[in-house]
């Protein structure tokens, strides 16, 4: 072989891999990024999976009203059950980040399994977006970059329902709550606004302890003047039957956070009647995209969405917000978070903005159950509680923009 | 004072209705030498029953009659359908037999009556709590379900110690080759007394469905504390599961009732009110290990074994 043919190679090669270096550069970004990626992590089997499946029915509205499309780029959501266990929720959400390599985590009803799967999301610089989930860990020490919320602080909901409480002049008020991080934070948050003497608090073992007679009894023996309870779930069906069973319905007077809701009121029917409840949105608030957003789910599957869906219709929106902001690049993380920072999107609760913590400064809603003229029975807006309310951690993070 | 009663009161209620679980466990435990992980879906399948015949009668009561009776049909079907293929085996073998049928009673549960759950509302006579001393209220319904799950222990044991069916079923628990071998139709024995025991469970669920809500996955939980029970009990012993339920519920309440306050005394008002409910969950387990190391047969272990 000459020394010529061998140079001539050597350029060719060369040559060749210049160009290929080049094409990669020039390529358009938006060819880059196929699709925006989407995990959806949430409870779907076992008692609560009606909650998980009111948040997907709700996120999948959202993504019809989008286009199923975000800043031109399809959406690809990958829904993953977290059996409301923090061992698996973590575990799912891992698998996410790691193998799927979403863009975005969205969900999380439970307090424990959002504090667990935290971590591994947020090292990994993969925003998280909690569709439900507060900790106060999370809106303080723990605040991260990476977090967003479109619900609220644990401790916001039964601060307002402590305000209320203070409004009907409750003197003495006996507390019920799951022994849970979420349990502990709802607790406190009545007692940080509630003005009264608190003369019992009984923490309750989660999730599976169903029987509150014990407690009950307590409750009885204590007589307050009020009961507040923090009941989630099927647990809330369940607190609020043998509440009236004990004969206590009609003596003391229940306060509530998080018990009443669509998709625990056709269980609760007659009994969830009279009892007032706190909450960030309600499904008869009067803006446009929250009619919008009803209308649909309401055409759809026949009932209306719950709260935990609202907040997963805006959890779509918000990010959809961010991606049409940075034309789709998602590499350019920070200014995927300088544009979620803006709340720039029609929330269905009406505008918030965020903290410094990235959790919502919001109004909050004191709701009751109505009776139509046909025996229906739904949620509907009494009054405003509280106005921009912030919460009682954000002091405690570090982050500042 | 009161309080006191009040709470042991709801202690034996939780016992006893804990026995009617942990019976139909033991039996099929003992005279078969089963291993039934699927007894909670009976108890399960139980108040689903209920809670449809409710709304098909409007009764409540004949809800609950035909409930039990459909769950005894049910039990007996799946002896014939399916334990039958286990005897004999390996305890390994029932445990994932059984744990099968779980997931398959859950998954048919989900396809009949939906993921959501089902309430059974009480009538309004038993909706309402009863002055049962001066100045001591408790809840109507659970009154019923103490009167209800004793006449269903007194039935028991009258079945057991003074009918030939019950001479039977004792003589299963000592010896099972035995009793086949005096002629005696072991299979039809079987049977019955699966669907016995499959019948006590529908009870407890369908008994606990107006306190609780009807739910795929309900008798999970409980199952746990009724094999707890025939532990502590002797295996094969309805005697033995009567006193451990009892002493588990009491436990189990007069745990949750006292110990925080108990705690409170000597630890911090948070501290306490953490450690508590967690401690109060251990105590039922505690008890277990206890029994397990002085007797490992259990109190009441069946005659003969």
């Amino acid at each position: 072989m000459t020394q010529r043919a061998t140079s001539l190679r050597l350029m060719l090669a060369g040559g060749v891999s210049a160009a290929a270096l080049a094409l990669t550069l020039a390529l358009p970004v938006s060819a880059q990024q196929k699709s925006v990626k989407i995990g959806f992590v949430s409870t779907f089997s076992g008692p609560t999976a009606v909650i998980g499946n009111d948040m997907r029915n709700s996120f999948e509205v959202a993504l019809d009203h989008l286009g199923r499309k975000m800043g031109g780029l399809p959406v690809e959501v990958i829904y993953e059950d977290d059996q409301q266990k923090p061992e698996v929720g973590k575990q799912k959400s891992e698998k996410l980040v790691q193998s799927d390599k979403v863009d975005f985590v969205i969900g999380y009803i439970w307090s424990n399994v959002l504090l667990a799967s935290l971590k591994p999301v947020v090292d990994s610089q993969t925003f998280l977006i909690s569709a439900n989930a507060g900790p106060s860990q999370i809106a303080g020490d723990l605040c991260s970059p990476f977090f967003f919320s479109t619900s609220w602080q644990n401790d916001q909901t039964p601060q307002a329902v402590g305000e209320y409480m203070n409004q009907k002049g409750v003197k003495t008020a006996f507390l019920l709550g799951p022994n849970y991080a979420a349990g502990k934070d709802m607790l406190a948050g009545v007692k940080s606004t509630f003005k009264g003497q608190v003369i019992g608090e009984e923490y309750t073992k989660w999730p599976d302890q169903l029987d509150f007679s014990a407690e009950l009894s307590k409750v009885r023996a204590a007589k307050p003047d009020a009961v507040f309870i923090f009941y989630p779930g099927a647990a809330g069906v369940q607190f609020l039957t043998q509440y009236s069973q004990a004969g206590l319905k009609g003596q003391i007077p229940l306060y509530t956070a998080f018990v009443i809701d669509e998709t625990t009121l056709p269980l609760q029917k007659e009994l969830a009647v009279g009892v007032p409840g706190a909450q960030q949105w309600v499904n008869d608030l009067p803006n446009d995209a929250n009619k919008k957003f009803v209308a649909d789910y309401r055409a759809k599957h026949k009932h209306g969405p719950s709260f935990y869906g609202a907040q997963s219709y805006d959890a779509a929106n918000l990010v959809n917000s961010a991606v049409v902001a940075v034309k789709g690049d998602l590499t350019k993380k920070d200014d995927v978070r300088n544009a979620m920072r803006k709340a720039n999107y029609a929330s269905v609760r009406g505008p918030y903005k965020y903290g410094n913590n990235h959790i919502p400064i919001q109004n909050f809603y004191l709701q009751e159950v109505a009776k139509e003229s046909d025996g229906s029975l739904h949620l509907k807006t009494v009054a405003t509680i509280v106005k921009d309310s912030q919460d009682r951690f954000h002091d405690r993070c570090q982050m500042k923009w | 004072m009161l309080l006191i009663v009040e709470q042991c009161l709801n202690g034996l209620q939780f016992g006893l209705l804990l026995f009617l679980l942990a019976a139909g466990l033991t039996l099929v435990f003992g005279i078969m030498d089963l291993v039934n992980l699927a007894h909670g879906s009976l108890y399960m399948i139980g108040a689903y029953f209920a809670a449809s015949f409710a709304v098909l009668t409007g009764s409540f009561v004949a809800a609950a009659l035909l409930a039990f009776v459909a769950t005894l049909l049910v039990g007996m079907a799946v002896e014939v359908i399916a334990m039958r293929r286990l005897y004999g085996r390996d305890h390994l073998d029932h445990v994932l037999g059984t744990f099968g049928l779980i997931l398959f009673f859950n998954e048919l549960v989900r396809l009949i009556w939906g993921p959501a759950g089902l309430s059974l509302p009480l009538p309004a006579w038993l909706s309402t709590a009863t002055e049962i001393l001066p100045g001591l209220y408790y809840p109507t319904y659970r009154i019923a379900i103490l009167v209800v799950t004793l006449a269903v222990a007194l039935f028991l044991y009258v079945l057991v110690m003074r009918t030939r069916v019950g001479m039977l079923i004792r003589a299963g628990a000592s010896n099972r080759e035995m009793v086949g071998a005096l002629g005696i139709n072991i299979k039809l024995l079987n049977t019955l007394v699966f669907g016995l025991g499959a019948a006590l469970a529908g009870l407890a669920g369908l008994m606990q469905a107006p306190i609780l809500t009807v739910q795929i996955g309900m008798g999970e939980n409980i199952l746990i504390l009724a094999f707890v029970v025939i532990i502590i009990g002797g295996i094969g012993s309805i005697r033995g599961a009567f006193i451990a339920a009892i002493v588990v519920g009491l436990i189990d309440t007069i745990g949750r009732a006292f110990l925080v306050d108990l705690l409170r005394a000597v630890l911090s008002q948070t501290a306490a009110s953490t450690a508590g409910p967690a401690l109060s969950s251990m105590l039922i387990y505690l008890m277990m290990a206890i029994v397990l190391v002085l007797r490992p047969e259990g109190l009441f272990p069946a005659s003969g074994k």
